[in-house]
């Protein structure tokens, strides 16, 4: 779990022919009677690969995310996680908000690990979870922090930790809904290179919902553009530009030229 | 930095007692017996009631009360602010009642409290717990509305159990909010206890001042009141303290 990064190349490679960690297919949802925010719309997520959800904001994105997640239910379609159809959030999945949204009560540790003793989360011994726990606290880079409190953290410090706290549950699939928008650019650009090389490093999948083209260029491996009312995926494109892709900076003003035409094109 | 940290407050202070000392001055010019309220005469008899037992006793009958008073009053608070928050229906049928309650003072049911519960301690509780009651509740109410709606959906992500939820994430989500209320509630209790122990009650601070009236021991009475004052600082900072204890903020 633990492994050092692999060779970025293989992982794309292995993220290309692996088997799907969640299937949608054909989902419609709408706030009570309000109408839809999206209608007959599939999506898959294969093991480990990396997906930027695009699209202008109040497109239906986050509304997406909690259906994906379990955390709401459609009102057609189904969505499968592992090859089973998901009735409630999957323990193997797990959430960053754009707000760390930490427990002020509980410390670093206590906040990473929060839920993991929770009834309908997979039995574990105290020994497994508290091995857990320090292993996400140093893939974010936080080791050493572990008694800190939340009014005690930076923002980027924070967020860290929430992603530590979805690491430790061991994802197949990490949702992420504007997890860095709040941060300042710096911050921002650290936590986009960290979120790729742990989950590269832990083997998982991520869904991240942005609404930010160079970061679903930097981070993704697939972006796909969500738009149009009721909203669906408009267009895709798997980004094959090799990692670091800043060090890339033709390909990627090519890709988000070509993004920007389709998002104008959409509007 | 630390000099003029302390500096300040404690200038506040002197001034004070200057002019306390000053007005006594005045006072005994008028009516003579007024010179047992100044400040050295009432430092004298502090001292001696701090030596001795029974200032002590009426401090600890007066600060049993303001516990039984505050248990209750979060025993009853809490659960109501907590269904406040939670049901609209609730809230909107009982917000016009609470509203109306909370301002009427407590000590106006003093006559009432005294012909239904009898003289002795149950009266006290009544009103203390009565005048404290609504900013628990209140406090609790808005700590509800308050609560991070991501925590929530974290503890859905998690499936948690409705006990779960209750136990992990919104109880400790919203005892700082409570803890605002209880401190907004001690303030109200320690105002209303020493008029609530006027009346027939034998022992507790308000009684004491009475007494110190009846025996015209004026030095005593003053005495009295820096100590109500000291113990209601004593409390609030007790009561702050704990709120940022629980926030472990700096
Ligand atoms: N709880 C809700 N009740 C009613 N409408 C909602 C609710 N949440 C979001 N919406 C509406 O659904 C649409 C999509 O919202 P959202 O999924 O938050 O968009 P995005 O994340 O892309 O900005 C918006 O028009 C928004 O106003
Ligand atoms: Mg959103």
């Amino acid at each position: 779990m633990n492994s050092p990064l692999p060779e970025p190349a293989l992982a794309i490679a292995a993220a290309a022919d692996a088997p799907a960690v969640l299937e949608a297919r054909g989902l419609s949802y709408a706030h009570g009677a309000a109408g839809p925010v999206f209608s007959h719309l599939s999506l898959s997520i294969r093991r480990r690969e990396i997906v930027a959800l695009l699209g202008g904001s109040g497109c239906g994105k986050s509304t997406l995310l909690r259906v994906l997640a379990g955390l709401a239910r459609p009102a057609k379609g189904e969505v499968r996680f592992l090859d089973t159809v998901q009735a409630a959030p999957h323990p193997r999945s797990a959430l960053v908000f754009q707000q760390a949204s930490l427990l002020p009560w509980l410390n670093l540790a206590d906040n990473v690990g929060f839920g993991l003793d929770f009834a309908h989360q997979p039995q574990t011994g105290k020994a497994a979870r508290d091995e857990r726990i320090k292993a996400a606290i140093a893939a974010v880079g936080l080791a050493g922090r572990e008694g800190a409190y939340p009014a005690q953290l930076s923002g980027g410090m924070a967020q860290r930790t929430a992603l530590a706290r979805a690491l430790a549950r061991q994802p197949e699939l990490l949702f992420a809904d504007e997890p860095f928008s709040a941060l300042d650019a710096i911050t921002r650009a650290e936590m986009q290179s960290l979120l790729v090389d742990v989950v590269h490093r832990w083997h998982t999948a991520a869904l991240l919902v942005t609404h930010d083209i160079d970061e679903a260029i930097l981070v993704a491996d697939r972006i796909v553009l969500m738009g149009g009312r009721p909203g669906r995926l408009l267009h895709e494109w798997t980004v094959d530009i090799p990692r670091n892709r800043e060090d890339h900076p033709e390909a990627v003003g090519a890709l988000r030229l070509a993004i920007l035409g389709a998002l104008r094109h959409a509007s | 930095m630390m000099g003029a940290n302390l500096l300040l407050p404690l200038s506040g202070l002197v001034l004070a007692a200057l002019a306390w000392a000053a007005g006594s001055v005045w006072l005994a010019g008028v009516t003579p017996i007024a010179a047992s309220f100044a400040p050295l005469e009432t430092a004298r008899a502090l001292l001696a009631l701090l030596q001795g037992a029974e200032l002590w006793e009426h401090v600890a009958v007066s600060l049993e009360r303001v516990a039984v008073g505050l248990g209750v009053a979060l025993l009853l608070g809490t659960p109501l602010g907590v269904l406040t928050g939670l049901s609209p229906l609730f809230s909107r049928s009982t917000t016009p009642l609470f509203q109306f309650a909370r301002m009427i003072s407590p000590l106006s049911w003093m006559p009432l409290a005294v012909m239904v519960l009898g003289v002795g301690n149950a009266p006290v509780y009544f009103l203390l717990a009565f005048a404290a009651v609504w900013p628990i509740l209140l406090n609790t109410a808005a700590g509800v509305a308050q609560l991070d709606k991501n925590w929530l959906l974290l503890a859905r992500s998690l499936s948690a159990t409705r006990r779960e939820t209750i136990v992990h994430v919104i109880l400790p989500g919203i005892t700082a909010q409570i803890l605002t209320g209880v401190r907004l509630a001690i303030g109200i209790i320690w105002i209303v206890l020493v008029p609530a122990e006027m009346l027939g009650v034998s022992a507790g601070l308000g009684y004491f001042i009475l007494d110190a009236r009846d025996r015209l021991a004026y030095s005593d009475l003053m005495a009295a009141i820096l100590v109500i004052g000291f113990l209601g600082y004593l409390l609030d900072h007790a009561a702050r303290t704990l709120h940022k204890r629980w926030l472990h903020a700096a």
